[in-house]
């Protein structure tokens, strides 16, 4: 840590002002010393908590207060607030494990091949501790492209069915994705994202899927299997920067800072194996921007010796100085009061980016003037 | 000690509300709210006359903001826009509106942000100390029967939501303005002709709708609990006779949690809760087509001793 963050003196005094930075510096020293929360009082205790909240953070705050029986501490009104988002991450976190649950089942006897669970379910099943209050939406499951259509015809035989598409969508997702369109129980609500790569099949960056499943662990007494401890996080830094929409989503690099910091301490050889993997994977530009903004905005501790590796994967410094300037702006929630119009801008060049990474120029044109003459017959 | 939005004056309330906004507190909820909205700040002042006001120097259960939306052209209706917290969770609506909008909307955000309530869908209202819960069943006059008998002698905890802190059978009020649809307007105004209604809104997605003020006496009691002891489901059918039967419990119990807001999210101490919840109080079905007589069946019922 390079400074003496979670300093209650420092936290009051960047709230005088409330504005997007104090908020950022606000967001950070809660994510290292979440017990600072229980003395605040008043309309700084509020903002805090509508600044977590914004950040989908407020489950992981509640749950380390909690952890350190400090909720207790708090008045009604925050207590109420912090308490619920728990209910709401544990509640999702059930339906989630219930689906991987009836996904098992579905899948016996048609499908005993390699079943990797991905990023929320995949840190519920290992029990890491980013998976700690952690809100998640979709199960997301990976497999051979071989293996995609028998699992699929699986799930749909038991029942799942896709939501309706166009055919322009479906045929997005069955020709250019790395996903097929999602597939729902009519029973229940929790999505199933089944996965045939971690990144678009159109994208520069080609990860093989073939490498992350032969690297893939299983899970003791489960059907399902994780991702290496590297290729996780290899995969994280792919959502930050590479998933398109970009919109208070620290969580994504929450995410890569508790992993680096669980593994670096649990997985013997952890950074040994970090880049040569990365660049083997084909995803040393994403893990490069990981490392970087982790490091930078969340003072994650990476290795000197890494850092300098993955300097090789940086790009052109004119882009890179763009992008320091871009990401921490769209990374960290708007001020719910006063949003400003740079940072709308700074995250709408990295959405275009996201999409111009991952697809040719020609198809993503195409994309693009398909979904704005969608916007357009919707709007009124 | 508070003071409420009354003592504030009507200009000074206006003043507030269009600019660096306002709190107000509606039972265990709280909420800051900034409305830069024509023909919005009157009625509102109208129907939480009598709720405290809250400086900005505490945790709000959320920040509302009501915002007239620039328009393009001049045809276009002119729109509300929602935002909590920065966010708008739904589209824009037409700025007329804007009463029910701000209703509608609080009533989503406190669904989705107090999951560790036990949230009942139904109407609350007590007497004698004693609790008295009409489960929704929609298009069944729960709002109608609830605004009719807050204003004769029941005091309100709520027309919407069945509160509870998991693991007690206490019903927490947080009462808020009844929101009558359609014919029930008309029904209300000749049946309780001294009920204050905020104004009629035509075309929302619920046809016409006014909302009634909530009685000052159940803002003023809205720290006080009622223990559940009667749950009545409600059932208006043109020009039947009045009917209240005991309802075996099994059903109550599946009808309380099919209908509740969040009984899956609370999981077993949901289950453990509406248990208790209908094995204390008396189960009754109720059919009506007469307001005058089901409010006397109520009266009735708390005359008695109440369990069965």
């Amino acid at each position: 840590m390079t400074e003496p963050v979670g300093s209650l003196d420092a936290v009051r005094k960047t709230f005088a002002s409330q504005s997007t930075l104090a908020s950022r510096q606000l967001l950070v020293s809660l994510l290292r010393a979440p017990q600072h929360l229980v003395d605040l009082r008043g309309r700084d205790l509020d903002f805090a908590l509508r600044i977590a909240r914004r950040a989908r953070l407020l489950g992981r705050l509640a749950w380390s207060l909690r952890e350190r029986d400090l909720l207790g501490h708090l008045d009604r009104q925050a207590r109420d607030q912090l308490e619920s988002a728990l209910v709401a991450v544990e509640a999702r976190t059930r339906l989630a494990t219930w689906e991987l649950d009836r996904v098992d089942w579905a899948l016996r006897g048609r499908y005993d091949g390699p079943l990797i669970a991905l990023k929320g379910s995949a840190y519920v099943l290992a029990g890491l501790p980013n998976s700690r209050g952690r809100p998640f939406a979709d199960v997301d499951l990976l497999v051979r492209d071989s293996a995609l259509a028998s699992v699929e015809t699986a799930l749909r035989e038991r029942g799942w069915r896709p939501h309706e598409l166009t055919a322009y969508d479906e045929n997005y997702y069955r020709a250019w994705a790395h996903e097929i369109p999602a597939l729902v129980h009519p029973e229940r609500e929790v999505e199933v994202d089944l996965h045939r790569a971690i990144l678009m099949r159109t994208a520069r960056l080609r990860p093989s899927t073939e490498l992350l499943v032969a690297a893939s662990r299983r899970i003791p007494e489960s059907r399902f299997s994780v991702l290496a401890p590297v290729d996780m996080v290899l995969h994280a830094t792919v959502h930050l920067l590479y998933g398109g929409e970009m919109d208070d989503e620290l969580r994504e690099l929450v995410d890569i800072d508790e992993l680096l910091r669980h593994f670096a301490g649990h997985e013997p050889g952890f950074w040994q194996q970090f880049w040569p993997r990365a660049v083997e994977l084909d995803l040393a530009r994403p893990a490069f921007y990981g490392l970087r903004y982790a490091a930078r905005l969340l003072q994650t501790p990476v290795p000197d010796s890494v850092l300098q590796q993955s300097r090789t994967a940086a790009p052109p410094a004119p882009v890179l100085a763009l992008m320091d300037a871009l990401v921490p702006a769209a990374l960290f929630p708007q001020h719910p009061d006063m949003p400003r119009r740079s940072i709308q801008a700074a995250r709408l060049l990295l959405y275009m980016r996201s999409h111009w990474v991952r697809m040719p120029p020609v198809m993503l044109a195409k994309h693009l003037a398909y979904k704005a003459c969608l916007r357009r017959k919707q709007s009124p | 000690v508070s003071t409420t939005t009354r003592s504030l004056g009507s200009a000074e309330f206006r003043h507030r509300l269009e600019g660096q906004g306002l709190g107000i507190r509606i039972g265990p909820f709280s909420v800051w709210l900034q409305a830069r909205v024509q023909d919005l700040a009157a009625p509102l002042f109208d129907l939480y006359g009598d709720y405290p006001w809250l400086d900005a120097d505490q945790v709000f259960s959320a920040h509302v903001l009501m915002e007239q939306v620039p328009r393009w052209g001049r045809r276009t209706t002119r729109r509300v826009r929602f935002t909590v917290d920065g966010r708008a969770p739904h589209e824009d609506l037409p700025v007329g509106q804007a009463l029910a909008v701000f209703e509608w909307g609080l009533n989503l955000v406190l669904t989705m942000r107090f999951l560790r309530y036990l949230m009942l869908h139904a109407a609350v209202v007590e007497r004698n100390g004693r609790g008295l819960l009409l489960p929704a069943w929609p298009g069944h006059g729960k709002t109608t029967l609830c605004a009719a008998l807050v204003h004769r002698g029941w005091r309100l905890l709520s027309d919407e939501f069945g509160l509870l802190e998991p693991g007690t059978v206490d019903l927490i009020p947080a009462p808020r303005p009844m929101p009558l649809k359609n014919q029930s307007i008309d029904v209300i105004r000749s049946f309780v002709p001294d009920a204050m209604l905020g104004p009629a809104i035509p075309n929302t997605r619920k046809g016409t709708v006014a909302h009634v003020r909530v009685p000052a006496e159940s803002v003023r009691r809205m720290g006080e609990t009622a223990p559940a002891t009667w749950i009545v489901f409600p059932r208006w059918v043109a020009g039947a006779a009045l009917s209240l039967e005991p309802m075996p419990k099994a059903p109550a119990f599946v009808q309380l949690t099919g209908n509740a807001f969040n009984y899956e999210s609370r999981g077993e101490a949901a289950f453990t809760t509406v248990r208790d919840l209908v094995a204390r109080s008396s189960c009754w079905r109720l059919q009506y087509s007469r307001l005058d007589e089901a409010v006397e069946a109520f009266d009735r019922m708390a005359e008695g001793a109440g369990h069965d």
